[in-house]
């Protein structure tokens, strides 16, 4: 019945703060509940968990200190040590220490991944927040803006982004942030268009409840849990991105910050000889991306309204 | 009737000639016209009829639920005087929930799953009476007590998956009823109960707004319903009403021979065991245009030529006699009074 129409609610005196908290305690509850059950989500979590205590605690777990070339003397053009009783697994092409390297390049994805995650997260909501709770020509508006985003490939905005503001961490994080806009304005805003139908929604028109709060306090709630599910599904694709960008030496210019994707390309070379230059950084953002995949769709599943009761 | 304590009072709620027409992709559709009735304080009325009647569309038009940019509202709704009509979205939104409540149908879907309950009839109280979070809290307890639903206060945390039906209808009901309306519109409140809540649900009704002037507009398909409950019977066929009566004449002296399918339809208990129901035949789908016809006439025993010509038009056919049987009704050829009785 009652789409939201183009009022802007004046709210003057809103009498008291939503209680969102305790609304999604339920929402959250219950996934919870389910997700304890599915041996997917604990696999996948249990994925997440390591890679975030590894990027959390890397000074004390790193056998040495981060981009220290000491050991350059035992790479030769041919070969590159394997591993050993100092290097468990060996050194890189340029000397420093595998795993080391290997552990603060998990800190470094995390840190772009979380970061261009909530940029995206947070403007895409936003936007779709705008659009589903105004409606009317905000709506038309803000989709449009967000169409012609998402027209853009997100290469070529990350090659724009590194050229306007210049090569570093917070261009790529940046670029994969503005490429998750569309996806979250989207989802969020069709969730609240097809919540906004609903007869609870309607019940509370027929209260008098200003249209401000039924959009906060009613629809929002009830259109958070695909955005959720997404921004999972998002740090993973982040993670990828973040090394595909490395790769093609859009990334972060300075070479002392060890990150997966640059450690590729340095592998690149010396694949023939040594792959396992190659393998090690690349299991890694298979791995990590598979954990957010797997425990973002187990949450996707957890929070669909057909499952809730 | 037992007192009804309205009748000495001015209207509360007057709908005159309202028609409404939805815009759709294919074309306009005038889905409720010529509808008249008015409602005083402490009186209950009833709007009856099948799926498709338009009753649910009048109770919408009346509350300023219909959506403004695909449909369009005409004629007059006077709430105490004052037209609705033409009001701004905050003036309607402001005497919704305060002056005029409405109960939903399906309590499974009228409230929020996400929000626990005792915020849901908490807003609407501080949304009207300015109560403090607190404050609305302690009142909510005493309208769940009142609807029946003992221990409020561990209620009040709860989330409605966690109710049954049942309990669900009474925490809409208390949702209603929390700012004291003057006017409740009950949407078929107990159609997705099981028949034993039913009665329950009926009876809290009855209690909650016997008694305290609340006017009540009854929608429903269910003369059971209306028998128990309501001074005033409208009954609607396809948009339009084709009869208006006291209840107890309405019951006891049916004229329009859809209002005499109706009830010939209901189970009796007096009925000989056995005994065939009379249903209507046909469905609501087959409903003429009342523009040269009368809706009705294809499912109608009592069709005569007129019928499939001419408009019908909503007359009165008091009895002069004895006041209070006064009714109107929209019929070429009525069910004869004493045939009927």
């Amino acid at each position: 019945m009652s789409t939201l129409a183009p009022t802007v609610p004046s709210g003057a005196r809103e009498p008291a703060p939503l209680d969102t908290g305790t609304a999604g305690e339920s929402l959250l509850r219950g996934a919870w509940r389910r997700l304890r059950r599915s041996p997917l989500a604990i696999a996948g979590a249990a994925i997440v968990l390591v890679f975030v205590v590894v990027a959390l605690a890397a000074p004390l777990l790193a056998p040495y200190e981060p981009a220290s070339t000491q050991w350059a003397g035992q790479v030769t053009p041919q070969s590159v040590p394997g591993s050993s009783a100092d290097h468990l697994l060996g050194l890189d092409s340029f000397g420093s220490d595998m795993l080391t390297q290997l552990i603060y390049g998990a800190r470094q994805s995390l840190i772009v991944g979380v970061v261009s995650t909530v940029l995206g997260l947070s403007v895409g909501a936003a936007l779709g927040l705008a659009a589903g709770g105004l409606g009317g020509k905000v709506d038309t508006a803000v989709m449009r803006l967000v169409d012609i985003l998402l027209s853009i490939p997100s290469l070529l905005l990350a090659v724009s982004v590194a050229a306007v503001i210049g090569q570093s961490q917070l261009s790529v994080m940046i670029a994969i942030g503005v490429a998750q806009v569309p996806v979250f304005a989207r989802l969020l805003r069709g969730s609240m268009m097809s919540q906004s139908k609903s007869d609870y929604v309607l019940a509370a028109d027929a209260l008098g409840i200003r249209r401000r709060r039924i959009v906060m306090g009613h629809v929002l709630p009830n259109s958070m849990g695909p955005t959720i599910v997404q921004a999972t599904l998002a740090l993973a694709t982040a993670i990828i991105e973040v090394a595909a960008l490395s790769f093609l030496g859009l990334g972060d210019g300075d070479p002392a910050v060890a990150e997966w994707g640059r450690m590729l390309v340095a592998a690149q070379e010396r694949f023939g000889n040594d792959p396992r230059l190659a393998i090690y950084p690349g299991v890694c953002i298979a791995v990590t991306a598979l954990g957010f995949t797997l425990f973002g769709e187990a949450l996707r599943e957890a929070l669909d309204p057909r499952q809730r009761r | 009737m037992t007192g009804t304590p309205g009748q000495r009072h001015a209207p509360l709620l007057e709908v005159d000639d309202l028609a409404v027409v939805f815009h759709g992709a294919r074309g306009d559709v005038e889905a409720v016209s010529e509808v008249s009735f008015s409602v005083r304080p402490g009186e209950h009325v009833a709007l009856v009829g099948e799926s498709g009647s338009g009753k649910s569309v009048t109770s919408l038009a009346v509350m300023g639920l219909l959506p403004a940019r695909s449909t369009t509202v005409r004629g007059s709704i006077r709430y105490d005087g004052d037209e609705l009509l033409g009001l701004g979205d905050k003036e309607r939104r402001d005497l919704r929930g305060a002056e005029m409540a409405m109960i939903f149908q399906d309590p499974m879907t009228s409230l929020n799953p996400v929000v626990p309950i005792g915020v849901q009839i908490g807003e609407v109280l501080q949304r009207h009476k300015g109560l403090s979070r607190a404050e609305a809290r302690e009142v909510s307890v005493d309208l769940l007590t009142r609807v029946g639903i003992a221990d409020g206060k561990r209620r009040l945390k709860e989330y409605p998956h966690q109710l049954s039906g049942g309990m669900r209808q009474r925490v809409l009901i208390a949702i209603a009823l929390a700012c004291e309306p003057r006017l409740l519109i009950a949407d078929e409140p107990t159609t997705a109960l099981d028949v034993t809540i039913q009665a329950q649900i009926l009876e809290l009704l009855r209690e909650l707004v016997s008694g305290t002037g609340t006017a009540l507009v009854m929608i429903t398909h269910d003369l059971g319903v209306v028998a128990g409950l309501c001074d005033e019977v409208h009954v609607m066929y396809s948009g339009r009403v084709v009869e208006s009566a006291p209840r107890r004449s309405l019951f006891g002296e049916p004229r329009h021979p859809y209002t005499g399918g109706l009830l010939g339809s209901i189970p009796r208990l007096d009925a000989a065991r056995g005994e065939p129901l009379t249903p209507i035949p046909g469905s609501p789908n087959d409903a003429l245009p009342w523009t040269h016809s009368c809706a009705f006439a294809p499912r109608c025993g009592n069709r005569v030529d007129e019928c499939t010509t001419q408009t019908p038009l909503l007359k009165g056919v008091g009895r002069e006699t004895q006041p209070g049987y006064e009714r109107a009704l929209r019929c070429f050829n009525p069910i004869d009074v004493r045939e009927a009785s």
